[in-house]
């Protein structure tokens, strides 16, 4: 891997204007090319949205399904998954199984109405800190656009206080709520045909 | 986390058989009311298949009852819940609650349960996950009801649809109201003991309660709060005999697009998805020995937080391509990603559901 020098800061707009949705990204990195793209990109002064919470991993193919399944259930809008170029792995090919991983996690999430744009994959050499800079950025952008994810809290609804009527409006049924019977008659009742 | 309780139980079936029928008549007319732990058996939403593993102990049922004064088993016995509500709390010693939460009813009934019973154990996928049912988190609550009242196999033409409260002549009825998620157990009440499997094996169960019978006399440990009992702490791989060879595939299979799988050879490596990696152990591997997948009835092995992460994660391993168009070609032989990956477990999972499923709850 060779260093290169520091290409100039691309205009990357950092601060959003007040009041629009700021998403939280858990984004995972290797040690080896994209934690390293990422430490670049702060020696050279590249800006780059704060909305990315990078965590490092020694390596991509290091990426549990459930750590991107987790960030979700626990408020994480997006997840970004980096790691070296295809056949530039430090562990030789573990950077495919973290593709695959991925192509899979897209799949899966897709099924249960997660949009596949909340999880992106981004290669990013230990050089290419501009690139993931700006890749960062571009998600960001992406993400944002998708709105927050919102993933209800780990405790459902407390059934003590719910509210049967205002789930049904939710779901986009009867305005006036679950439906009710006309009160006491039932024609089709047994007991009211004889009478 | 969880001790065993396959291989404790061994010793002790040769001491039941003769110790139990001497004490037994002795015991009837004098102490027998007060003596007996008492035990009751609830079926949530449930098909009823745990009850009849339980009966599938055969004669040792009687053991069981001779062991515990069985206060409440709906399917097999008679039994008033106002009994129940009567009781002092924690009376119960054990509570055994097949099924998952669907309904209002089998919530407040499951802590009505919790309150009288000295131990609540989640018995069988349902409860410890979900199972089958829990599929339905993927749907929102409107969606099933209208698939359940409104298709075409439905006669229904005025588009009636349950009623939770109605006004009948004799007053105003209730009926269970249907949540908008389900919910394994251990989302509801603090659950002590797991059983998984669905339904769990009957020699399993008989271990289990072996153990839990064995501690109640003294005679045993009693196993650490949110153990798994009756099944393994390992994989469905381990106990299966088909070997391995890491061998990677470039294709998914179905089952009838195969006339013979190698009777020697692990299904996954035939292309064949086979739960087997994520699943825990207990049940003998009987679907990969009869060159069935397993399907993950037991739910997540040991250590796994969430069982469809698992099997991505082991799936992922063992397909040979580099390219992703090639991988997005072999994935296509998995149509129902959800299914396959959550078909036991989705209720119990880290996301429990759907996203349109929870936007069903009124949040």
């Amino acid at each position: 891997m060779t260093t290169q020098a520091p290409e100039a800061p691309a205009p990357v707009e950092v601060v959003a204007p007040a009041g629009t949705f700021e998403p939280v990204i858990i984004g995972f990195t290797c040690n080896w090319c994209s934690y390293r793209a990422a430490d670049l990109a702060g020696t050279a002064r590249v800006k780059y949205p704060p909305n990315v919470r990078l965590i490092r991993l020694m390596c991509s193919g290091r990426l549990d399904p459930t750590f991107v399944l987790k960030a979700y259930a626990e408020g994480a809008d997006a997840v970004l998954v980096s790691g070296c170029h295809p056949g530039e792995c430090h562990y030789i090919e573990q950077n495919y199984k973290a593709m695959r991983r991925f192509q899979l996690l897209q799949r899966t999430i897709e099924a249960l109405g997660i949009e596949p744009g909340r999880l992106q994959l981004v290669w990013a050499s230990a050089a290419e800190g501009v690139r993931l800079a700006n890749e960062i950025a571009r998600v960001t952008e992406e993400v944002r656009a998708l709105g927050p994810l919102n993933w209800p809290a780990a405790d459902l609804v407390d059934l003590d206080t719910f509210s049967l009527e205002k789930a049904w409006e939710a779901t986009g049924g009867d305005v006036e709520g679950p439906p009710k019977a006309p009160a006491g008659a039932n024609p089709d009742h047994p007991k009211e045909a004889a009478k | 986390m969880s001790p065993t309780a396959r291989s404790k139980p061994a010793a002790k079936p040769a001491a039941k058989p003769t110790a139990k029928p001497a004490a037994k008549p002795a015991a009837k007319p004098t102490a027998k009311p007060a003596a007996k732990p008492k035990l009751a058996i609830f079926g949530a939403a449930s098909c009823g298949g745990c009850d009849i593993a339980i009966v599938n102990i055969h004669e040792h049922i009687l053991e069981v009852a001779a062991a515990f004064d069985i206060v409440l088993w709906p399917t097999v016995m008679d039994g008033k819940y106002s009994d129940i509500e009567a009781m002092e709390d924690g009376e119960i010693t054990i509570t055994l609650v097949s099924g998952s939460m669907r309904t209002d009813e089998t919530v407040h009934l499951s802590k009505l349960l919790r309150r009288k019973s000295k131990f609540m154990v989640a018995f069988g996928s349902c409860a410890s996950e979900g199972c089958i049912p829990g599929l339905a988190n993927l749907t929102p609550r409107k969606e099933i009801l209208d698939t359940a009242f409104s298709t075409s196999s439905t006669d229904n033409p005025d588009g009636i649809r349950p009623v939770w409260e109605f006004e009948a002549p004799e007053g105003i009825l209730h009926l269970p109201e249907f949540e908008p998620m389900l919910r394994t157990l251990d989302q509801v009440v603090d659950v002590d003991y797991t059983i998984p499997g669905c339904p769990p094996e009957s020699e399993q169960i008989w271990a289990a309660l072996q153990a839990v019978v064995a501690a109640l006399k003294g005679t045993g440990p009693l196993p650490p709060k949110g153990s798994i009992l009756g099944a393994g702490e390992s994989t469905v791989c381990d106990e299966c005999a088909r070997k391995r060879d890491v061998k990677k595939i470039d294709r998914f299979v179905r089952i009838q697009q195969v006339a013979a799988f190698d009777p020697e050879i692990c299904l996954l490596e035939q292309g064949l998805p086979c739960n087997g990696p994520a699943t825990r152990n207990g049940c003998g591997a009987l679907c990969p020995s009869v060159s069935a997948p397993c399907i993950g009835c037991y739910g997540a092995a040991e250590g796994v937080v969430d069982y469809g992460a698992r099997l991505m994660s082991a799936y992922a391993s063992v397909i040979e391509a580099t390219k992703p168009e090639e991988i997005d070609k072999i994935l296509d032989g998995i149509p129902d990603p959800a299914g396959q990956f959550y078909r036991f477990s989705l209720a119990g999972s880290l996301l429990r559901g759907s996203r349109s499923a929870w936007q069903s709850d009124g949040e």
